[in-house]
């Protein structure tokens, strides 16, 4: 480790430190699932941010992703062979192949027509899910099917029975995952997206081909989130189609926006207040959405670089 | 051969003629400085050498390949970097990160996810050279978005240079800025001129900016050529004077 700078990895240390002992300690406020249920959300979030904050490009389709890493992850256990691990790989790779066809169709839109385009291509799938009843189990969602212990070999996870151990196992998945966006984007791959966030202009006439670096972006956003829905099913041992709702890619969008976009962690604290407040809220009124709503309003109004975007002002001053 | 040869273009825009047969040669490490009235059609012509519009007539070739369907992204990659007359910088990095994210992409990095560890010195070592060389070392941890218009330019001049290019196109580079600010960018283009001996072509509106740089100016006006010449030759020239310099004095 050269040059360790406390200051800079205080944050880092921070994060690491509370997930790594949250079994611990979130028993006082909530429980071990709500945990897993944030880790994982977090990740598709994050997933989110590094095309939204990181490349600029606002995305309002990710659920579909998000989806065919659910449904690819469920469909796998409950058809092909009863493996977590195959449900995982398939549900990933599902969502990134569908990202590697539809990125060329839409790289060259910018703006509102890009989210507009990629809201129209979940939708799709939205229907497909919805109305393929005989393979996806329709409306009713996909059931008969469960996530299924990993045996390593030397060990066996317990991951169907133990939720502990299942929220190790998704934060091992999660810390792999951010790991490698944070290594990307600290690379002069990840520079030149960030280039192209500053200023599109100005980095096309520096000679860089900006459609082909948003694609590359777009595939490695979309192949994250497909990840973070397998997550998300495995946790559920269910998935219905509002998986790929496009009000599911607007929560992705709000958790982003609430923790902070320009912030690596942003998404994550996003994620968690989005989720614990609706946990906690939905269980005492039904109308939890319009409070939901109400803290966004208030984060974008009074904060509008998120949460962690206003922790880091007062840090700088 | 010329290293830059325009001949004979024009643009159109419906019945509009904005650039009428206009011809020039540029040679290799010389600085031009294309200049003329409101309405003379200079921001057309640069975009036509740029690529940002199409010719309607004629041909333009750098170093002898013709540049006709070379899109203006591919032009940088032949060498042609330029500024913009409205600073084009990325405002929420550092100048440092500013410099160093082209200094990367001329390294042929821009697709690497990592930093090959034999890159990194070099790399490290052509940042602070641009930096210094902009004379931009003092405030290279700043937000460039918090620069003077006078350190944005040259941040963003240094920015084309550190791709290398083999000709620099300067679209009015001291547009908007008082006379302190107007005379250190002046300075700086003198100083990579001399310095890396770099082929450059400028549009310009303050003619103090442009007699004191240019090798060889040439004067538009309505779309038409109306003189070439050195600095001094378009100074005695009766014709650039009535239709420009003595409209102005």
């Amino acid at each position: 480790m050269e040059n360790f700078d406390i200051r800079k990895q205080g944050p880092n240390l921070i994060v690491w430190a509370l997930l790594l002992t949250l079994p611990l300690w979130i028993n006082y406020v909530s429980y071990t699932q709500l945990g897993t249920q944030i880790v994982a959300m977090a990740l598709g979030a994050m997933a989110l941010n590094f095309l939204l904050g990181y490349t600029g490009v606002l995305s309002f389709g990710h659920a579909a992703y998000f989806g065919l890493g659910a449904y690819g992850a469920g469909m796998t256990i409950r058809y092909l062979m009863p493996s977590t691990g195959a449900g995982i790989i398939v549900g990933t790779l599902a969502g990134m192949l569908a990202a590697m066809l539809i990125g060329p169709l839409i790289v060259r839109l910018r703006g509102v027509y890009f989210a507009m385009v990629t809201i129209a291509f979940g939708q799709v799938f939205y229907f497909i899910a919805f109305r393929w009843n005989g393979v996806t189990g329709g409306d009713d969602g996909l059931t008969n099917w469960k996530r299924m212990p990993i045996d390593l070999g030397f060990t066996t996870l317990h991951i169907e029975s133990q939720a502990t151990t299942f929220y190790y196992f998704v934060l091992a998945v999660f810390a792999i995952s951010v790991g490698i966006m944070a290594f990307l984007l600290r690379s002069p791959f990840g520079r030149t997206l960030i280039a192209i966030r500053e200023n599109e202009r100005r980095t096309r006439f520096l000679g860089i081909n900006v459609n082909r670096h948003i694609w590359i972006s777009w595939v490695i956003s979309c192949t994250f989130m497909a990840l973070a829905g397998s997550l998300n099913a495995l946790l559920n041992n269910f998935v219905d189609p509002r998986a790929f709702f496009w009000r599911q890619s607007g929560v992705f969008v709000i958790m982003c926006v609430m923790g902070g976009m320009r912030s690596f962690w942003g998404p994550l604290v996003g994620a968690a207040i989005f989720i614990w407040l609706q946990d906690e809220l939905s269980s005492m009124t039904a109308n939890w959405q319009s409070f939901v709503g109400l803290v966004f309003v208030v984060v974008v109004l009074f904060f509008p670089r998120g949460v962690l975007g206003i922790l880091r002002r007062k840090a700088t001053e | 051969m010329s290293f830059l040869e325009i001949d004979n273009v024009s643009k159109h825009f419906g019945s509009l003629v904005a650039v009428d047969g206009v011809s020039m040669k540029v040679e290799k490490g010389e600085l031009r400085a294309v200049i003329g009235p409101n309405g003379a059609g200079k921001p057309t012509f640069f975009n036509l050498i740029t690529g940002m519009l199409s010719l309607t007539k004629g041909r333009i070739t750098l170093e002898g390949q013709d540049l006709a369907g070379v899109d203006p992204s591919q032009r940088v990659g032949l060498g042609m970097a330029r500024t913009f007359q409205i600073t084009e910088i990325f405002p929420d990095l550092t100048v440092r990160e500013n410099i160093r994210i082209p200094v990367e992409i001329q390294a042929g990095l821009s697709m690497s996810p990592f930093m090959p560890k034999a890159m990194r010195a070099p790399i490290s070592a052509r940042v602070d050279e641009l930096l210094e060389a902009g004379g931009l070392t003092r405030i290279a941890n700043r937000l460039a978005g918090e620069l003077s218009h006078g350190d944005q330019r040259a941040t963003e001049i240094m920015m084309s240079i550190a791709l290398k290019p083999r000709l620099l196109l300067l679209d009015e580079p001291t547009a908007g800025m008082g006379d302190d600010e107007t005379y250190a960018v002046a300075r700086l283009i003198r100083r990579i001129h001399k310095d890396q001996g770099l082929t450059i072509v400028l549009i310009e509106h303050d003619m103090r900016v442009v007699f004191n740089l240019a090798d060889r100016i040439t004067v538009l006006a309505e779309g038409r050529p109306l003189a070439e010449g050195t600095p001094q030759d378009i100074t005695e020239n009766a014709t650039v004077q009535a239709a420009y310099l003595g409209g102005e004095a």
